[in-house]
């Protein structure tokens, strides 16, 4: 006994302590990466705009004020100091409009992407695991659908659908799948011949208990740093399938949206179409820097992704 | 012992040459025992080649079931083809008359045999067979696609390269930085920013439609940056990873001239995993075309497609995305066979 205790007093930490110190060396690791922690910040930027949107917005997303149409932004002739980045062709606030605009973006491309992760992964532990007639199927599912030019998938499935909010999450999950069931799939197959799955199995573990205690959280850093760069594209993706107008439909804000009406005031006010596919970009670039990040940080391997 | 007739030191003139043949081989022994399985049984390679060609027809058939079960999503294609305000008296006519009423199995029977003698009906606003009005459409996709690729490869591989060479350069970073940019842009906003800047604005070239190369540059540039970018990072990094090899310090060592050692020697084995990059790329930019095209109104298929979505023209919008699928199929059948032979490793997996 006495043993046991001089091993474990001199860490008096809690757990809750030592988990604290673990991110805070992750925290202290990213912040070295200046990529990274610029990263961080679009992030945290978009998620802290989008939850607090009604606080942040200087003015009303929607209300349409015609005395103020087409104000340009702050420096160019003409400006009003509080429309920041200027007013579009009703008259409404550009800044409010993209901070609520992060609404859509995130509920969409954050739900997408969790469906199509859950849906991926449990294809790629099933494919990998049982292999024969379902791997052979589930994988020539994924050849088919890797056959489409997705984004003319989306549209088309929209387009019958109807552009609703759940129709566009599932549609875009759809997309998404067949990149999570090809990695992990290939993952299991190398760990099903691994020591401890196949004491697992001559322990007498049920197939369910192998897959859930010690596949799955084998291949869930892989996971993760697919999920943060399919963030990146699911966020262009709902972008543009607002911008041809099978989006969340107006008077609702988003970034896509934004920069369709922009298209046709091009030549008389640049800033409409401009802001929306900035921020676009920052926020993908940020998310970007942290997938990169992440994934030398997880998963070398993945480099191609 | 075939093999060392391919190898790529063949021509190199130097007394070490034998030398790196082995050293090279040693270092890739796997290729070397690859090469002559096939030299021995070329049989393996028929077999490959027949069941990627079978491989590809089956997905060939899961995208005409795709692309049939889309319009049957709703339940009702009846409803969704027909006017908005028609009675229901003659949605039920129109129903009855594409055979609506049938079962499933048997309507998409009907639907695989027309696509087989590519008939997918006539289009419900130009009147005109659905395939006819997507093939007229494709030379402008596959130019433009093609000009963008060309666009793409041309600023990708040199700038991949001179990032390898001068690692950790101020070029190595602006092109990285540039690289990380064209991976985050969205292609429409790029496509309505290029044409702000060189058609609103500077009045070089037109914003939109189809003629001489000035129409074609704009479209090919937006289309081709996220493929230029994706391209320069995998070159740049598949080119680190063979100046790291030793040959590479053995070719350097017996006095070649940088240039040849890069371009010799460096290249053609960094190229390897570039050609399986461009493959994808082809898929990418087809895709991307949809949108490039309807943002520059270049009278490509995608464009064709759209348009057809948002008139419920259901005939051209499955013609379309079947044919595009297609294509997307056959590049990546190519793409395959191209790979086998250069890389005989990845071969049979």
């Amino acid at each position: 006994m006495a043993l046991f205790e001089s091993t474990t007093k001199p860490t008096s930490l809690t757990r809750g302590d030592r988990r604290a110190e673990r991110w805070g060396k992750i925290l202290r690791k990213l912040l070295e990466n200046k990529g990274a922690t610029f990263g961080l910040i679009m992030v945290l930027g978009v998620i802290v705009s989008a939850i607090f949107a009604p606080v942040l917005s200087p003015h009303d997303p929607i209300l349409s004020d015609v005395d103020k149409r087409l104000l340009p932004p702050i420096g160019q002739k003409g400006a009003n100091p509080s429309y920041l980045l200027g007013t579009d062709y009703l008259g409404r606030d550009i800044v409010s409009r993209l901070i609520y605009g992060a609404r859509i973006s995130l509920v969409v491309s954050i739900s997408a992407v969790a469906f199509s992760a859950i849906l991926g992964t449990a294809i790629g532990l099933v494919s990998g695991f049982f292999g024969g007639m379902i791997d052979s199927i589930f994988m020539r599912l994924a050849d088919v659908q890797l056959a489409f030019p997705f984004i003319l998938l989306a549209i088309a499935i929209v387009a019958v659908l109807g552009p609703s909010l759940p129709n566009i999450i599932i549609v875009m999950a759809i997309t998404g799948w067949v990149i999570y069931a090809r990695v992990v799939r290939a993952e299991i197959l190398s760990l099903r011949e691994k020591e401890f799955v196949i004491a697992a199995q001559a322990g007498g573990s049920s197939n369910g208990r192998i897959i859930f205690e010690h596949l799955l959280p084998n291949v869930i850093p892989q996971c993760i740093v697919i999920v943060t760069l399919e963030m990146a594209r699911m966020i262009i993706m709902e972008a543009a399938l607002s911008f041809l107008g099978l989006g969340i439909q107006p008077p609702t804000p988003t970034w896509g949206g934004m920069l369709a009406d922009g298209r046709v005031y091009l030549a008389t006010s640049w800033w409409l179409a401009t802001f929306p596919g900035l921020v676009i970009m920052l926020v993908v670039l940020g998310i970007n820097l942290l997938g990169n990040w992440l994934r030398d940080m997880l998963d070398p391997r993945l480099t191609q992704l | 012992m075939m093999s060392i007739n391919r190898d790529p030191c063949i021509q190199a003139e130097s007394p070490f040459q034998k030398e790196i043949f082995v050293l090279q081989n040693l270092l890739r022994n796997q290729t070397f025992s690859a090469f002559e399985s096939i030299e021995e049984s070329g049989r393996s390679v028929k077999v490959y080649i027949f069941r990627r060609l079978f491989h590809s027809i089956l997905v060939l058939v899961g995208i005409s079931m795709v692309v049939f079960i889309i319009l049957h999503l709703t339940g009702d294609p009846a409803a969704l083809m027909m006017p908005m305000d028609a009675t229901p008296e003659q949605v039920a006519q129109f129903r009855k008359e594409m055979g609506f009423t049938d079962p499933l199995p048997v309507q998409y029977w009907r639907f695989f045999k027309g696509t087989l003698r590519g008939d997918f009906g006539n289009s419900f606003r130009h009147s005109q067979p659905a395939l006819s009005l997507v093939l007229e459409r494709m030379p402008a996709t596959i130019q433009l696609t093609f000009a963008a690729l060309i666009i793409a490869l041309m600023i990708a591989i040199p700038a991949g390269i001179v990032s390898a060479i001068r690692r950790n350069s101020i070029l190595d970073h602006i092109g990285m930085t540039g690289a990380l940019l064209g991976q985050s842009m969205p292609v429409f906003w790029l496509g309505i920013m290029l044409i702000l800047i060189f058609s609103v604005t500077l009045r070089w070239f037109p914003s939109s439609g189809r003629g001489g190369i000035q129409h074609l540059i704009l479209p090919a540039i937006a289309l081709g940056m996220f493929s230029m970018a994706r391209t320069a990072r995998v070159m740049r990094s598949s080119m680190l990873e063979v100046l790291g090899q030793e040959y590479m310090t053995t070719a350097k060592a017996k006095g070649l001239a940088p240039p040849v050692v890069i371009l010799k020697h460096a290249l053609k084995n960094a190229a390897i995993p570039v050609v399986t990059v461009v493959g994808m790329e082809l898929g990418t930019l087809l895709g991307g075309a949809v949108i490039t095209e309807t943002i520059f109104a270049w009278p490509g298929v995608g464009r064709l497609a759209i348009q057809a979505i948002y008139n419920r023209d259901y005939p051209v919008v499955q013609a379309a995305v079947f044919i595009l699928a297609s294509i997307f199929v056959l590049i990546n059948l190519m793409v395959d066979l191209i790979y086998t032979y250069l890389d005989p490793r990845v071969r049979l997996g």
